[in-house]
């Protein structure tokens, strides 16, 4: 952590990382949370309405 | 009938280009109504990360190792290139899954979609020559295991990881400058064939 300046990691990172395992299958915590805001973050793109999108309707 | 001049090297390279490219479609003022669209956005989040990347990396290369280990400021430009790499990768993986799930390479746009996978390649390459420059006891870390995977590729003996300077150069000259050509092409392939449209319009385009 950035001590002078008071500024930080929101999340205290400063510790060995956690791991989960699933038989030969071990991804780090981190990674994993990674992974599952890309999908979150896919299907709010394919779900989530687009501002003015009704304005664009005559576009070519 | 065609002149000299108009037979120059140079005069038909700038017909080609302007036929296949003019102006008004490099640089388009409207978009199809189905580009207006969540889904449309990563593309160029990726290019907007990638330039943090560079800037970032730009001022890290003008300092040095020293000063991005040592000061607040270094820490501060240090964890802007990591995060936009972060958000760079993040932004080009969902770019992907939403191109692959439009068949994007249809229309005869196989080569935007081959631009696009060599691109995340070399962009893949170019992240993990980072972590292996970063002069630290993590670098260490990751390029004595990686080692083992590509020795046993055979690549080992043209890709040393445990050479510092090579990854550095690596990292630093030959992949960023292939990011950013084939980022261009990509986009300059996008701007010729234009963005592939949804499924139900798709019998109105023109096969190339």
């Amino acid at each position: 952590m950035a001590q002078g300046w008071g500024l930080g990691a929101l999340i205290n990172l400063d510790h060995y990382g956690h791991y989960i395992q699933w038989h030969v299958i071990q991804i780090s915590v981190g990674n994993l949370i990674v992974m599952v805001l890309m999908v979150a973050t896919f299907v709010a793109a394919l779900l989530a309405p687009f501002p003015g999108r009704r304005n664009r309707k005559g576009a070519k | 009938m065609s002149t000299d001049i108009d037979r120059q090297w140079t005069s038909r390279i700038r017909h080609n280009v302007v036929d296949k490219l003019p102006p008004d479609k490099l640089l388009p003022d409207t978009q199809p109504a189905y580009v207006a669209s969540w889904i449309y956005v990563f593309g160029v989040t990726t290019i907007a990360a990638l330039g943090v990347v560079i800037l970032t990396g730009i001022i890290l290369a003008l300092d040095g190792p020293q000063w991005w280990h040592s000061s607040s400021l270094g820490h501060f430009v240090n964890s802007m290139h990591l995060w936009s790499v972060e958000i760079f990768f993040f932004a080009m993986v969902v770019h992907l899954w939403g191109k692959f799930s439009m068949a994007a390479w249809r229309g005869g746009r196989s080569l935007t979609w081959v631009t696009g996978a060599v691109t995340f390649m070399a962009s893949i390459l170019a992240g993990f020559t980072g972590y292996v420059s970063q002069t630290n006891f993590d670098s260490q870390w990751i390029a004595t295991q990686a080692k083992d995977g590509i020795n046993s590729t055979g690549g080992g003996a043209f890709f040393n990881v445990l050479n510092l300077g090579q990854m550095l150069m690596w990292h630093i000259v030959l992949l960023p400058l292939a990011a950013v050509v084939l980022t261009a092409l990509h986009v300059i392939m996008v701007r010729v064939k234009g963005v592939v449209p949804p499924f139900e319009d798709a019998t109105t385009e023109v096969s190339a």
